[in-house]
């Protein structure tokens, strides 16, 4: 094979395999630099604020869930734990039903209006938050939920919902039209034929939809914090521990203890969900 | 459409056609109340507020036509205010694209074992909400005892430790590399997807040429991936120009309004007043002002894309 043979004339320095291991060595010294302070974060969260900044290490000498207890209890955290659940499994749930809805009429149907709708989207994409939050709030006070949970997650859905809807309409335009005359031969109605057929087929756009969102409506900061401003039991995380810091600037145990709740959940979540997470976007990237 | 202009049997035909995608109308329904009440309604409610003199949601607003603009155009933390949000969108979304690219060519080698690893780790900050990050980075950065500032001066790099937060020339850079290490996770995901396009084959083949690792970066895949490269600094530069919760949970705007970037302002004047009155309506003109900045670029940015394309068009075929 002269391929072989060119490759022998200079061998390279290093065999592909150490290749690797170097490589595998120096990323591992990046990510333990980059993640270093959410690493300092977890530690300080099971010492007391003394041992903070004595210096002792990453790893504490004497751990202690008592940061946890008094974070929970005593600063809230517990029940903006909830309300940041509330919003992001409501929001959640609502968007992806809606959006799949809709990406699928846009995306198969045509009917009057279409254009239209298509042009409103484009439109709109990039429209930053701190363009709409005003009518927003004024909407969400009309509407009697201006002080209310409710009133945040709904308000939450509109996000990324846009982006969402081109995602499942640029999915849904792929799929071969056989399956859905087989079902309409077969005299399964539009709705199930959306529900049991169509929508199982969109499972990547649908974790993908899943996963932004969750990660959307909880880092959502500007439009809890404005509708919370006057109703401190209904803050989310995100708000909470803004405001924790706020209110108890010396008790680092019990910040850190509260920053640390508020991740795990969507760390757990990603380390299950990446994969398909990043397959989706792919197969969202090339429609 | 109207009636006027369509001929009835046109009006009746379309009204058959309307009727008969019912169905689809139905489907539309939830999204469109979504998409409708918190995305429409307050681009154009936005426009309408800017207009008016109004300091409270019960109270009466009173129709000032321009004036908010007149006084918002003469006002100097205006544009310090805007000038600082394009900046910061131009000074992070180059080198969030780039990091990210190099981190997502290494991760995306399929050899490498502890790959998923490393992209969990990579991303970490992204599902870390920036309230918790404020908390962590001020700490980080503290010139007293924070953990960055007692490296510099154990290297002997400095003499004084660096007030990253507190000095009004500093405090942009570090608010800019702060948000770059936020969310590079996220692009290096895009990044990945976009490298999961390029078939394997054509790997097999270059390697079956005996073509160099970094030469198939530069000249096969760079090319492949380029196309993405556009939507990815879209959706970027986009995703930048709102760093209001970064910069509300570090530094609110201060010190001395040198972090004040557009949403801030916009707070500072709608919501957090302390004890002056809200100037909502002045507040929205502030966003329209921005929002159709950041809009007609955008469309400039398009139209630039698709002259390129057009021109790449004939000498491709």
């Amino acid at each position: 094979m002269p391929h072989d043979a060119s490759v022998s004339i200079r061998p390279p320095v290093l065999s592909p395999r150490m290749r690797r291991v170097l490589i595998s060595v120096v990323l591992a010294a990046v990510c333990a630099v980059w993640i270093y302070p959410l690493l300092w974060m977890v530690s300080a969260s099971l010492k007391d604020n003394a041992a903070i900044f004595a210096n002792e290490g990453l790893i504490p000498e004497r751990p202690s869930f008592e940061n946890y207890v008094r974070a929970w209890k005593e600063a809230n955290i517990g029940s903006y734990f909830f309300n940041t659940v509330f919003v992001t499994v409501g929001s959640v749930i609502l968007v992806t039903i809606a959006s799949s809805m809709m990406g699928y009429v846009l995306g198969r149907r045509r009917f009057v209006g279409r254009g239209l709708i298509f042009a409103l989207i484009a439109f709109t994409i990039f429209v930053p938050q701190g363009y709409t939050i005003i009518p927003v709030f004024d909407l969400l006070t009309r509407m009697g939920l201006g002080q209310s949970l409710w009133g945040v997650m709904l308000a939450t859905c509109g996000g990324s919902f846009v982006i969402f809807v081109l995602l499942f309409a640029g999915y849904f335009s792929q799929i071969p039209n056989e399956l859905e005359e087989a079902a309409k031969m077969d005299g399964v109605s539009f709705i199930k034929t959306f529900w049991f057929v169509m929508l199982p087929l969109a499972r990547p756009i649908v974790v993908t939809v899943v996963v932004m969102q969750t990660l959307y409506a909880w880092n959502d900061f500007l439009l809890p914090l404005v509708v919370t401003l006057a109703n401190p039991s209904i803050r989310t995380l995100s708000v909470g521990v803004y405001a924790f810091r706020g209110e108890n600037f010396i008790d680092w145990g019990g910040m850190t203890a509260a920053s640390t709740i508020s991740i795990l959940p969507v760390v757990i979540l990603f380390l299950f969900l990446q994969r398909y997470f990043i397959d989706g976007l792919a197969g969202a990237v090339k429609g | 459409m109207s009636d006027l202009t369509v001929p009835a049997c046109l009006t009746r035909r379309l009204g058959a056609r309307i009727w008969n995608s019912r169905v689809d109308y139905l489907f539309l329904v939830p999204g469109m109340l979504i998409f409708g009440a918190f995305i429409l309604y307050p681009i154009f409610a936005a426009e309408y507020f800017s207009l008016l003199n109004w300091s409270g949601f019960d109270s009466n607003a009173q129709f000032v036509g321009l004036a908010n603009y007149m006084e918002l155009l003469q006002d100097p933390f205006f544009w310090n205010a805007f000038g600082r949000s394009f900046l910061f969108t131009l000074s992070t979304v180059p080198a969030q694209m780039f990091i990210s690219l190099i981190i997502a060519i290494i991760l995306n080698n399929k050899l490498l074992k502890l790959s998923a690893l490393f992209r969990t780790m990579i991303f970490l900050p992204v599902v870390t909400p920036v309230a918790v990050i404020g908390i962590v980075m001020t700490i980080m950065l503290s010139p007293f005892n924070g953990p960055i500032n007692m490296a510099i001066l154990d290297s002997g790099l400095l003499s004084r430790p660096l007030d990253f937060l507190g000095d009004p020339d500093l405090v942009l850079s570090t608010l800019a590399a702060i948000y770059v290490w936020k969310w590079v996770g996220v692009t290096m995901v895009y990044w990945l997807a976009a490298l999961q396009t390029v078939p394997a084959e054509l790997y097999e083949a270059c390697k079956l040429d005996g073509v160099k690792g970094w030469q198939v970066t530069l000249y096969v895949i760079m090319p492949m991936i380029m196309p993405f490269a556009i939507v990815i600094a879209l959706i970027s530069a986009i995703s930048a120009l709102n760093v209001f919760p970064l910069i509300m949970s570090m530094t609110q705007g201060g010190p001395y309004f040198a972090s004040e970037v557009m949403e801030v302002y916009i707070f500072r004047y709608a919501f957090a007043t302390a004890g002056a009155i809200p100037r909502l309506g002045y507040a929205s003109a502030a966003g329209v002002f921005f929002g159709l900045a950041i809009m007609s670029l955008t469309i400039l940015q398009v139209l630039a894309v698709r002259h390129l394309r057009n021109r790449e068009k004939p000498n491709a075929a």
